[in-house]
């Protein structure tokens, strides 16, 4: 078994009588490539914002690297190196594509409080900036404006604002959501290129995905952990079939 | 024909766009000195309306620190009229009370007074968003106008500080009511400062994370920004400026009274930023000169009625031009060029 990088014990949440989360025992290795999947309502997204801080936990505690991280708040996890994308693109729509990585360039290097020097004189953030572009294939679009972009670039602008944090882990929320088929693999070429020591908790509900991606898939159902395995694990397992992928090919 | 060496190229010409506009973007235009030489040719040319042009230019500086906060870090509000009426009753009561009359450094205290009453309200206020913001902010300044007015032995209460002793400016100028010329000088140089201030400000990376607040406020939170931090130094920067309109508005006058403090001043500069355009930093220009030439000439002409001229005014602007008469202007001379470029 590889180093854990990032672990929850016992993390729940309720919302009033709900329990949304309830006591997850969670393992993320250092580099993993992990899936979490379940049905709607089962809890993921919730979990996903216990993780990044965006939510405060009911009850159970986060570590990252062994630290305990409960009580920091969204942007100290942030600079620790949790990183996230939204499953709706939460991004600066009337900014161009390059100063959307600036932004998060900036504030990770620490740029971001400086009232002084103009943004222009920080080639630093701006060549780091156009290095992620490149890497994503978005250079071309860089000097559009975000609201101009199709959905999937849109998507691709979530994922390098992302990247521009350096994370250590990486929570993706449905990455693919809302992308037209045709358009979906390049962002699922962006992750498979994704550095390997990140470790990534991707959010799906295609099951081609997660079975092209993941190494381990976890399952929620009802803010708990139904089941935890490879994917061939997963895919045999009958209970998971009646749950989740049953319903799903019913539907 | 060579297939791959065509995209390539151009895209090495797209991301090199991309790149010089953020490098060149805070470099000064040619056009950038239009405002200050038309204030100066204002100066020689109607020494008449000299007084008329400093208040112009004191609502000018207002709009600019309204544009900060509004334009730039989208923080809705309508009582910014707190801060202006906090720097003019600074300059007031210590000019009333003979305390203090010189003049650079009563707007030294007049901008830190409402520096501090800007960090204390917006560190309460800024915990709230949107409409919530807006009605905290308008309460906000309807306590601080009523305090003001109850306060009535130091404030002259509804009278108001009448007659305030200014002293020279720099010793030497004095401030004469019935020839402006020190007056609207002396404005100008505040403008200018402040506007340095304001403009060195929104193009450094600060100013752009305030953008960022702007456009996306949870994605924000999930690039590990400050957010709140953020904000509230905008708005405590913002309010400062304010406060040095407003002491600039009690030393030109020689006088205070709670309209410094009035919702119709919040309302007013808003209305002022929104036609202009807000952020853009040249909007509170546009605006100003729009609705005081408004203001001034159309009350002349229609002195009961000229505020329906401004209503239509505003519900086009409204209806047509999102980003006020800046934006509009842009969009023109977009539509002007790809019409060339296509022709």
């Amino acid at each position: 078994m590889t180093e854990t990088s990032l672990e929850t014990r016992a993390l729940s949440r309720n919302f009033g009588a709900l329990r949304a989360v309830r006591e997850i025992d969670f393992k993320l290795g250092v580099g993993a490539r992990h899936a979490l999947i379940g049905p709607n309502g089962a809890g993921k997204t919730t979990f996903i914002n216990l993780l990044t801080g965006a939510l405060a936990p009911t009850q159970g505690r986060v570590l990252l690297a062994g630290r305990d991280i409960t009580d920091k708040v969204q942007a100290e996890r942030v600079k620790l190196g949790i990183a996230r994308t939204f499953q709706i693109n939460r991004l600066f729509r009337g900014l161009s594509v390059l100063e959307n990585v600036c932004i998060s360039v900036a504030e990770r290097i620490g740029a971001a409080p400086s009232m002084v020097c103009p943004v222009g004189w920080r080639t630093d953030v701006i060549d780091e900036s156009l290095h992620i572009l490149e890497a994503l294939k978005l250079l071309d679009h860089a000097g559009y404006r975000v609201s101009e972009l199709p959905y999937g670039r849109q998507r691709l602008v979530e994922l390098a604002i992302t990247i521009g944090l350096r994370p250590e882990v990486l929570l993706l929320d449905e990455p693919a959501a809302g992308v037209p088929s045709a358009e979906s693999h390049i962002i699922l070429d962006a992750i498979e290129r994704l550095p390997e020591h990140i470790a990534v908790l991707i959010i799906e509900h295609d099951m081609e995905v997660v079975f092209r991606f993941a190494k381990r898939v976890t399952v929620m159902v009802s803010g708990a952990v139904f089941a935890e395995g490879t994917p061939r694990e997963i895919e045999a397992s009958p209970e998971v079939r009646a749950v989740y992928l049953g319903q799903a090919a019913r539907g | 024909m060579n297939v791959t060496a065509c995209p390539t190229a151009v895209s090495a010409r797209i991301d090199q766009m991309a790149a010089n506009v953020l490098i060149t973007r805070h470099r000064f235009r040619w056009w950038e000195l239009l405002p200050w030489l038309a204030s100066i040719g204002f100066y020689f040319a109607l020494p008449d309306y000299l007084g008329f042009g400093a208040e112009l230019l004191i609502a000018i500086l207002f709009a600019l620190s309204l544009d900060l906060a509004l334009g730039y870090a989208g923080i809705i509000t309508l009582g910014h009229a707190a801060f202006f009426g906090a720097g003019a009753y600074t300059v007031g009561l210590l000019a009333f009370h003979g305390i203090w009359t010189e003049p650079i450094t009563s707007l030294v205290l007049a901008a830190s007074t409402a520096a501090v009453i800007g960090l204390a309200s917006g560190f309460v206020l800024l915990r709230t968003q949107g409409l919530t913001l807006l009605m905290l902010t308008l309460c906000f300044t309807a306590l601080l106008q009523e305090g003001a007015n109850m306060a009535h032995d130091y404030t002259g209460g509804f009278d108001g500080l009448p007659s305030l002793p200014i002293a020279p400016v720099l010793g030497v100028f004095e401030f004469n009511p019935l020839y402006a010329h020190t007056q609207y000088l002396y404005s100008l140089a505040a403008l200018l400062v402040c506007f340095l201030v304001v403009r060195t400000l929104v193009y450094s990376p600060f100013g752009q994370s305030l953008t960022g607040i702007r456009e996306n406020l949870l994605r924000m939170h999930a690039v590990g920004s400050p957010v709140r931090r953020r904000l509230v130094l905008c708005y405590t920067i913002s309010a400062a400026i304010a406060g040095i309109a407003g002491g600039l508005w009690a030393q030109v006058n020689a006088y205070v009274n709670l309209s410094a403090l009035d919702l119709d001043r919040s309302a007013t500069v808003l209305i002022l930023l929104i036609l202009g355009g807000y952020g853009r930093l040249y909007g509170a220009f546009v605006g100003g000169v729009v609705y005081m030439a408004l203001e001034h000439f159309l009350a002349r002409i229609y002195p009961t009625a000229w505020q329906l001229g401004l209503g239509l005014l505003l519900v086009m602007i409204a209806l047509f031009a999102r980003n006020g008469i800046l934006g509009l202007g842009d969009r023109l001379w977009r539509r002007y060029r790809v019409g060339r470029a296509g022709s």
